[in-house]
C-alpha cells in the first residue's frame, strides 16, 4: 500500500472514534466570515421583505416639501433626494429589486449551465461536441452590448433584462458542470450503477449531481452578486423603468446631485456593496467548509527532530558494527483529533548489513511504509519520530538538519517509490528529471552521458529515444526502471524500495525483480524492501521482519520464515499465501453437460 | 450447447479520435463459453484487452464486430433501454473498492438500488439489504454507515453484496481482490466460492494473478494482445501449458518460496535464452 493509504487509514480510524463528522453546513457556521456574511444578508432580506412594515412612503411618491431634505427629518428618516422622495423607503424596496435581479440571473445561469452541462458531459460525443459549440459561441457575444441593445425588446422590464444576462452567464456554469461531470462519469460507481440497470436520469440525479452539487452552489454566489453589479450598472446608466426603485437608479440620481448633497450617494452603495459583499463571502465560506478539515483542526507544529529517548537500555543499544542500516525501537506518533497520540509505529528495531536484502512484510495499515519514510526522513511534519538508535553507514540520523538528510538521500540511501507514474513529473522529459539530480556532482554534459548509461544499464533498449521522452510516452514497466536508474545514479549503500512492482505484470515484475537482483550484486548495495507480496521476498530477500500493528512481530532468515514461522500471526499470515499446487476441482454445480464446456476455441 | 454466455468472435476498437487513422483492436476475434455456475478465468497482463472483454460483455464497451449470446439472446448491441433488464442476470465486481462505491450513499442505499431499478419497493429493498450484508459476512449496523469507514477488504464485500442483490445468473469479476491484502484476498475468494456452491452464479473472473485464478476457476482462458492464446482446464493450462506466452507468464509469477523461486527463476532465464537463440537464428 501506498503512503497516502497508509495515511488515510490513520484518518480513518480516527472518524470512526470521533462522533458523527459536522456537515459543511455546521462547519460553515463555525466560520467567523460564514456566519458573518449569513447574518448580513439574512439581515438585508429581512429588511427587504418587511419594507411595507416600516411604515415609509412609497418610493415613488414625492412631496415638493421633502427635496434634498436633511437626515433625520421627521417622516424621512435618511432625508429626501432632489425630487422629494424617501431615500430611506427607497432603498427599503431596492432590495428586492436587487435580490430578484440576482435570483433571476443566477437561476436562468444556473438552470440552463447545469442541465446542459449533466447531459453533454453524461453522453458525451456529438451531444457534448455540439452543445460546447453552441455554449462557446454564446460566450463571444458581449452581453453587456446584447442587453443594451435589446433595450426596446424588453420594453425596461430589469426581469426580462436579467433573464437575457443569466442565458450569457450559462456559459460559465455549463463549463463547470460538464468538466465535473466527464471527471466523474468514468468513476467505477457511475459503471456499476449502469450495470445495476439505473436508467439514465436516475444515475445522473443519484449518482452524479449530488458529487457535483458543491461547486455549483458556490458558482451561485459569484453569478448572484454579478447580476445584481450589472442590473445596478445598468440602472445607474438610466436603463430601466423610472417607477422601478433600485441602487443603481438611486447611484444614479445621488450622482447628479453628489455637489450638493453628496451624503446622499452613501446610502444606495453601502448597502449595494453589503449586499454583494455578503453574498461572495458566503460562497467562499462555503467553498473552504467544503474543501476544510473533516477532522478538527490538527495543532499546527513543526516537526520535532528525531529524539533519542532517555534511559534506553545498554543492551537495546548496542549496534552491530557491520550493519549497514541499525534501527533501534522506532516509534512514529501521530496527534489526534481528540489531542491524543497514536503510534502507528511502536518499537520497531531492525538491521540491514552491507550487501543484504531485507524484506519488511505486513498488511496495510501495519506501519512498514511509515518505517521506511522514517528512515529517509520524509514523514509529513506533524509526525513524531523517536527512537533509541537510527544509524545509517555508521552516522546517526538522530537530530540531523534537514539540509543534512537531503545529502544522505542523494547519495546513501536512495528510494524507490510504488507508483512509477506518479513520481514523475508529466510536464519534463525523463532525461531531464534524471539529469537534474545529477547536476549537483558534474557538468551537465557529463550527467547526460551517465543517465544515458544507466538507462542502459537499466534493460532499456533505446535508451536515447526513453531519454528524450515525457513520462506519459512510456509504459509502467519502463518508467520503474527509469526511477531505478535514478535511484542508483548515486551509487547509494541502501536502497530504500516501496512496493516496486505492486503496480505492474507478473512479467514485469519478474524482470524488474531480475533487475534489482543483478544491480544489488553489482553496486553491494543493502536494500529495504517494502512488500506485502511473499513471491516477491521469497525471491529476493535474505531476512524478513514480519510487522503487524506498528510492531515487528517477528525477524527472521527468509527460509525460517517461510517454513518455521515461530509467531501465530506469522504462520496466519503463511497460511494466506495461495499455493500452487491447489487447483479448484469441484466441478461446476451446472446441471448441463460439462463436456460441452471444451469445445472453445 | 447450453452456454449461460457464448462469445464469438468478438472484435473491438475504441472509437476514432478526429482524423486519424482506425485505431488498432483491443479485442481481435474473441471466443469462449461459460456454462451455467462455472467459473471461467481470464488472464492476462495489462492491455491484453481482458477488462475490455468484460465491459463489453457488461455492456460498457460497444464491439465492433462478432456477437455476445446470453441465454441464448443476442445483447451484442442492446439499446440502454433494452439493456436494463439484464441487469437482474449479469451483475459486476470491479477492482477498486475505493471508487466503485459511491462516497456520498450509505450502504444500505447502495445495495438497496439495484432492487429499486428493477421495480421493488423501497421498503421490500431495504428489507433485504439484511440479509445481504449477511451473506458476506457485514454486521448489520454496517447498512447505516457509509463507505469510508470501512476497509477495502470491507469494500469489496460491500461490492459483492451489491451484485448478488438482482440474483444475477453471471458476474463479471474485474480483478476483485487485486486491490486487497494477502489475508483478505484468501477471505475474500473464499467467500466467492461458497457463494457460487450456495447460489450456482457463474463468474468470468478476470485477473492478472495466476494464483488467484488457480484457486477459483475451473477452466482458465489466457489473453495475450486482445486473442486467447489457450483455454482448458484449470489443472490443464497451469501444470502443463501448451503456449509459450502462459509458460513464461506462469514463470514469471513468483512463488512464495525461495528455493523453488530460485528453481522458476533459472527456468524462465533459460527459456528466455532459447527465444533470444530462436530469433537469433531466424535472422
Amino acid at each position: 500500500m501506498s503512503t497516502t493509504n497508509e495515511l488515510d487509514t490513520v484518518v480513518l480510524a480516527e472518524d470512526l472514534d470521533s462522533p458523527k463528522r459536522a456537515g459543511a453546513f455546521r462547519r460553515l457556521l463555525r466560520n467567523p466570515l460564514g456566519i458573518g456574511a449569513l447574518i448580513t444578508l439574512t439581515a438585508i432580506i429581512v429588511l427587504g421583505q418587511s419594507a411595507p412594515l416600516f411604515g415609509v412612503h412609497e418610493p415613488a411618491f414625492s412631496s415638493l416639501d421633502a427635496v434634498n431634505a436633511p437626515i433625520g427629518t421627521p417622516e424621512y428618516l435618511l432625508g429626501g433626494d432632489q425630487y422629494g422622495r424617501d431615500i430611506l423607503a427607497r432603498l427599503l424596496f431596492s432590495i428586492n429589486v436587487s435580490l430578484i435581479s440576482g435570483a433571476i440571473g443566477a437561476g436562468v445561469s444556473i438552470v440552463i449551465g447545469t442541465v446542459f452541462g449533466l447531459i453533454a458531459g453524461y453522453i458525451g460525443r456529438t451531444t457534448d461536441a455540439v452543445t460546447s459549440w453552441v455554449f462557446n459561441l454564446l460566450m463571444t457575444f458581449p452581453a453587456l452590448v446584447l442587453v443594451l441593445v435589446l433595450y426596446p425588446v424588453t420594453g425596461g422590464s430589469y426581469q426580462i433584462m436579467m433573464v437575457i444576462f443569466g442565458i450569457f452567464l450559462a456559459p460559465g456554469t455549463y463549463r463547470l458542470v460538464r468538466n465535473m461531470v466527464v471527471g466523474v462519469r468514468s468513476e467505477l460507481y457511475v459503471d456499476a450503477a449502469r450495470v445495476a440497470g439505473l436508467s439514465n436520469r436516475r444515475i445522473l440525479s443519484r449518482h452524479i449531481l449530488f458529487v457535483v452539487r458543491g461547486p455549483i452552489i458556490i458558482s451561485v454566489a459569484f453569478l448572484a452578486s454579478s447580476a445584481i453589479g450589472i442590473q445596478a450598472g445598468l440602472a445607474f446608466l438610466g436603463l430601466g423603468s423610472t417607477l422601478v426603485p433600485s441602487f443603481g437608479s438611486m447611484t444614479g440620481d445621488a450622482f447628479a446631485n453628489i455637489y450638493l448633497h453628496p451624503e446622499q450617494l452613501v446610502w444606495p452603495s453601502l448597502l449595494l456593496a453589503l449586499l454583494t459583499g455578503s453574498v461572495i463571502l458566503l460562497g467562499n465560506a462555503y467553498r473552504d467548509a467544503l474543501a476544510g478539515p473533516q477532522t478538527p483542526v490538527r495543532r499546527k507544529r513543526t516537526a520535532p527532530p528525531l529524539a533519542r529517548r532517555e534511559g534506553a537500555s545498554s543492551a537495546e543499544a548496542t549496534t552491530p558494527t557491520a550493519a549497514l542500516l541499525s534501527v533501534r525501537n522506532l516509534r512514529v506518533r501521530y496527534p489526534q483529533a481528540d489531542g491524543g497520540e497514536k503510534y502507528v509505529v511502536d518499537g520497531v528495531s531492525l538491521d540491514v548489513a552491507p550487501g543484504e536484502v531485507v524484506g519488511l512484510v505486513g498488511e496495510s495499515g501495519s506501519g512498514k511504509t511509515q518505517t521506511a519514510f522514517s528512515i529517509l526522513g520524509l514523514l509529513p511534519p506533524e509526525a513524531g519520530v523517536e527512537a533509541d538508535v537510527l544509524s545509517l553507514a555508521g552516522e546517526s540520523l538522530l537530530g540531523v538538519s534537514p539540509k543534512e538528510m537531503r545529502r544522505l538521500r542523494g547519495g546513501v540511501v536512495a528510494y524507490i517509490p510504488q507508483e512509477p507514474m506518479s513520481n514523475l513529473d508529466p510536464s519534463y522529459t525523463v532525461g531531464n528529471q534524471l539529469v537534474e539530480g545529477l547536476l549537483s556532482s558534474m557538468s551537465r554534459r557529463e550527467a547526460k552521458r551517465t543517465v544515458l548509461e544507466l538507462l542502459e544499464r537499466v534493460g532499456i533498449r533505446d535508451p536515447d529515444r526513453v531519454f528524450a521522452s515525457y513520462p506519459h510516452q512510456i509504459s509502467g514497466g519502463m518508467a520503474q526502471r527509469v526511477l531505478i536508474a535514478g535511484a542508483v545514479a548515486s551509487r547509494p549503500k541502501l536502497l530504500i524500495a516501496d512496493e516496486p512492482t505492486t503496480a505492474l505484470d507478473v512479467t514485469v515484475q519478474a524482470e524488474i525483480l531480475d533487475l534489482l537482483r543483478s544491480l544489488q550484486n553489482e553496486f553491494g548495495m543493502g536494500v529495504l524492501m517494502v512488500t506485502h507480496n511473499f513471491g516477491v521476498v521469497a525471491d529476493l530477500c535474505d531476512r524478513v521482519v514480519v510487522m503487524r500493528d506498528g510492531r515487528a512481530v517477528e525477524t527472521g532468515a527468509v527460509r525460517d520464515i517461510f517454513h518455521h514461522p515461530s509467531e501465530e500471526y506469522t504462520r496466519e499470515l503463511v497460511g494466506a499465501i495461495l499455493d500452487e499446487e491447489t487447483v479448484r476441482t469441484d466441478p461446476a454445480p451446472a446441471p448441463g453437460a460439462p463436456s460441452a464446456k471444451e469445445a472453445t476455441r | 450447447m447450453n452456454a449461460l454466455l457464448e462469445i464469438s468472435d468478438l472484435r473491438l476498437h475504441y472509437p476514432r479520435v478526429g482524423l486519424r487513422a482506425t485505431p488498432p483492436d483491443v479485442l481481435r476475434g474473441v471466443s469462449l463459453q461459460i456454462a451455467a455456475g462455472e467459473t471461467l478465468g481470464l488472464v492476462g497482463e495489462s492491455g491484453s484487452g481482458k477488462t475490455t472483454l468484460g465491459r463489453a460483455v457488461l455492456g460498457l464497451a460497444e464491439p465492433s464486430a462478432g456477437t455476445i449470446l446470453f441465454d441464448g439472446a443476442d445483447i451484442t448491441h442492446l439499446s440502454a433501454k433494452r439493456r436494463r433488464p439484464l441487469a437482474k442476470d449479469i451483475q459486476v465486481i470491479f477492482q477498486d473498492p475505493y471508487s466503485s462505491l459511491n462516497p456520498a450513499m450509505q450502504i444500505a442505499d447502495i445495495l438497496a438500488e439495484p432492487l429499486v431499478a428493477q421495480g421493488a419497493t423501497a421498503a421490500d429493498a431495504r428489507g433485504s439489504v439484511r440479509s445481504l450484508l449477511d451473506k458476506v459476512g457485514l454486521p448489520a449496523d454496517a447498512a447505516r454507515r457509509y463507505p469510508r469507514e470501512f476497509s477495502g477488504g470491507q469494500r469489496q464485500r460491500v461490492a459483492i453484496a451489491r451484485s448478488l442483490a438482482l440474483q444475477p445468473r453471471l458476474i463479471v469479476c474485474d480483478e476483485p481482490v487485486s486491490a486487497l491484502d494477502l489475508t483478505t484476498q484468501a477471505r475474500v475468494l473464499d467467500l466467492l466460492v461458497d457463494i457460487q456452491r450456495e447460489t450456482g452464479v457463474a463468474y468470468l473472473f478476470i485477473t492478472h494473478d495466476l494464483q488467484v485464478v488457480r484457486h477459483v476457476s475451473h477452466r482458465i482462458a489466457v489473453m495475450y494482445q486482445g486473442e486467447l492464446v489457450e483455454t482448458g482446464s484449470a489443472a490443464e493450462v497451469t501444470s502443463s501449458p501448451q503456449n509459450e506466452y502462459t509458460r513464461s507468464l506462469l514463470l514469471a509469477s513468483p512463488t512464495a518460496d525461495p528455493d523453488r523461486q530460485r528453481e522458476r527463476r533459472e527456468l524462465r532465464n533459460a527459456l528466455r535464452a532459447n527465444a533470444t537463440d530462436l530469433v537469433a537464428q531466424s535472422r
